[in-house]
């Protein structure tokens, strides 16, 4: 990664700055505020994904404890400072306890897929199950399949009768999401997000170097749950109810399509593409000619085999061989080679 | 006395029914090594062949057991020369690639069938033993199931196809050498793999209400049975849905039918803990 910590914080800043400044005048703030949650919970995918090496097909599970965590607690206390702090937390232990459990048992790819995937099935379930009175958490009915309504929304901390919301929240996703992006590019930067990038190519290297690889993926593991927490309980705050559809599978292959669709490996892909791909599915909700699904699957199955590496590393390198400095030749030969390997292979 | 056996037969109709559903899987996780999360809407759409069929006055059983098997092989016939064919060897890319073919068979069944819950009548009548009443459908499973294990254990061990096709698997570069063709077998086998997920979600669609959705309900259970057997096919199928649909039973009976599921996913979790290549490179090492 070129550059500096302290020139992306002003890039961050000036980009926030122009977008939530254009936006608004473009797609309604309304709209403007889930596309933003998605793009935080796209990133969380991202940053354990693309640059922990970590498949996670559960990420659903971390959002929607993070929002349920958010709306029981917000109903317990009446005000909603100690719950956004208790829907970060929850799901990140949970991740914690989860990842020790896999990475100790040197699970890896498929078997860790299936597992995130299992786990989220029985949260799923579980809370399904939950709509008879006596599934009750102080003073919050789980609700089954009905969700929980009416808990407390965002409100200035300490004064429970100034909620935030409207533009407002709109704004304060914004920040709080340009936040996040400067925390997980500090996190990259530091010895412990390069060691994690060495995990993700090459394993036995970096453990026979001396590094803790178990104890190192399950931080990692937990630092993504931690963000999907939060991205969980700013949803929860946008659509004043939480229900079982949040830990659904559609909702995990969604955040795992965003991070494909936006490209793999880097910070800004993921948030990208699941702003990009709600807002895409926001507009294919008013026609009814051609049904959601269809097109969302279409474009997973159209972006793997043509353009694996996602939107953003394809427009990157289009603009490096457009404006990039580099010996004239070089580029043909690398192509060929890639071609001969083709068919080869 | 009664209730004995009608447990006895709830557990046998319970790993009767995840061999079913685990069979398609096992054929194409478990030889090609292609993660098939299409494998649920392969079993929808077999539900749904048999049910236009059915309803175009076609016999029950052809419908079940020939013309949906066939249909769901020829879509997926199709599918792997689009795109299947691209992707051999990239395990991640083909999980990704077919999670967007299921999402595509969801949205087509939603187009065409609508978004309602549509079945069929059972085609054999329930009896009563003692006090209870059972489901006369549940045996036929039974037999089906037991019949398609001894017939992919006849096909894959004593015929010429299947020999070549577990060579052409195991190396496929060998196979090419000796003059056979690994894309035709790839392609047979991928078609082999589909019917008999169409040939499932037939058999099992009288007893659920199909919705274009209800792919998902198959696909985790599948999956998790298809792992947990690990690398040898029959006895890895046989074993982990003996295993998993005893723990199921267990606890619908024990407690309810929900826990019965949870337990079912636990089961799975705790055992890929402790086994995580499956339950055969422990047990029945080196069967088929």
């Amino acid at each position: 990664m070129p550059g500096s910590l302290s020139k992306d914080a002003i890039t961050i800043i000036l980009v926030t700055a122009i977008l939530t400044w254009v936006m608004p005048l473009i797609i309604s703030t309304y709209t403007l505020t889930v596309l933003i949650v998605y793009g935080m919970l796209g990133l969380s995918l991202g940053l354990i994904w693309g640059f922990g090496g970590i498949l996670c097909f559960g990420q659903a599970a971390f959002f929607g404890l993070g929002a349920y965590t958010y709306a029981i607690a917000a109903i317990n206390i009446g005000e909603s400072t100690v719950p956004m702090i208790l829907a970060v937390l929850v799901p990140a232990v949970f991740a914690a306890l989860l990842g020790a459990m896999m990475f100790y048992g040197r699970l890896t790819d498929v078997y860790l897929g299936v597992i995130t995937l299992v786990v989220t099935l029985i949260l799923f379930k579980f809370i399904n199950s939950t709509a008879g009175p006596q599934y009750v958490i102080g003073d919050a009915r789980l609700g089954g399949f009905n969700g929980i309504p009416g808990f407390q929304t965002l409100n200035i901390p300490g004064r429970p009768d100034d909620y935030i919301w409207g533009d407002s929240y709109f704004y304060v996703c914004a920040i709080l999401l340009a936040l996040v992006f400067f925390l997980v590019s500090a996190l990259l930067r530091s010895s412990f997000g390069r060691v994690a990038v060495g995990i993700r190519e090459n394993e036995t290297r970096i453990s026979l170097m001396g590094y803790d690889v178990r104890a190192r993926k399950t931080v990692l593991f937990a630092a993504g749950a931690a963000i999907a927490g939060l991205a969980g309980a700013l949803f929860a705050n946008w659509s004043e109810i939480v229900t079982p559809s949040l830990f659904s599978l559609g909702q995990s292959a969604e955040i795992i399509i965003w991070c494909i669709v936006g490209g793999l490996g880097t910070r800004f892909g993921p948030v990208l593409g699941a702003a990009g791909l709600a807002y895409l599915k926001f507009l294919l909700g008013q026609q009814t000619m051609i049904d959601n699904t269809l097109i969302t699957g279409l474009i997973l199955v159209l972006f793997v085999l043509f353009l694996p590496r996602g939107i953003v590393p394809a427009l990157a390198s289009l603009w490096k061989v457009s404006f990039g400095r580099r010996p004239l030749g070089r580029i043909p030969q690398h192509r060929r080679m890639r071609n001969r390997e083709r068919i080869n292979g | 006395m009664d209730l004995t056996v009608i447990i006895l037969v709830e557990m046998l109709y319970a790993v009767a029914s995840l061999i079913l559903i685990s069979a398609g899987l096992a054929v194409v996780f478990g030889m090609m090594k292609v993660i098939n999360l299409a494998h649920g809407e392969f079993m929808m759409m077999g539900g749904y062949a048999t049910i236009t069929a059915v309803n175009l006055g076609v016999n029950i059983f052809l419908a079940m057991l020939v013309i949906a098997p066939i249909i769901v092989g020829l879509i997926g016939l199709v599918v792997e020369r689009l795109v299947i064919r691209h992707l051999y060897g990239r395990l991640v890319d083909t999980m990704l690639a077919t999670w967007g073919l299921s999402l595509f068979f969801i949205g087509l069944a939603t187009m065409i069938f609508g978004n309602t819950t549509t079945g069929i009548s059972t085609p054999i009548p329930g009896f009563a033993i003692g006090n209870y009443q059972i489901n006369g459908y549940n045996f036929f499973i039974i037999v089906v199931a037991v019949l398609l294990l001894v017939g992919m254990l006849t096909i894959l061990k004593s015929t010429r196809a299947g020999l070549i096709a577990r060579g052409a698997m195991q190396r496929s570069d060998m196979a090419a050498a000796l003059g056979y063709s690994p894309d035709r077998i790839y392609m047979a086998t991928f078609f082999c793999g589909s019917a008999l997920s169409g040939l499932a979600g037939a058999v099992l669609a009288p007893l659920v209400g199909l919705v274009p959705t209800s792919g998902g309900a198959y696909i985790a259970k599948a999956f998790i049975t298809v792992i947990a057997g690990g690398p040898s096919l029959i006895a890895g199928l046989f074993s982990s849905a003996g295993f998993f649909g005893i723990v199921n039973q267990v606890f619908t009976f024990a407690i309810s039918p929900v826990i019965g599921e949870v337990a079912l996913l636990l089961a799975a979790v705790v055992l890929l803990r402790l086994l995580p290549q499956g339950i055969t490179t422990k047990f029945f090492k080196g069967k088929l």
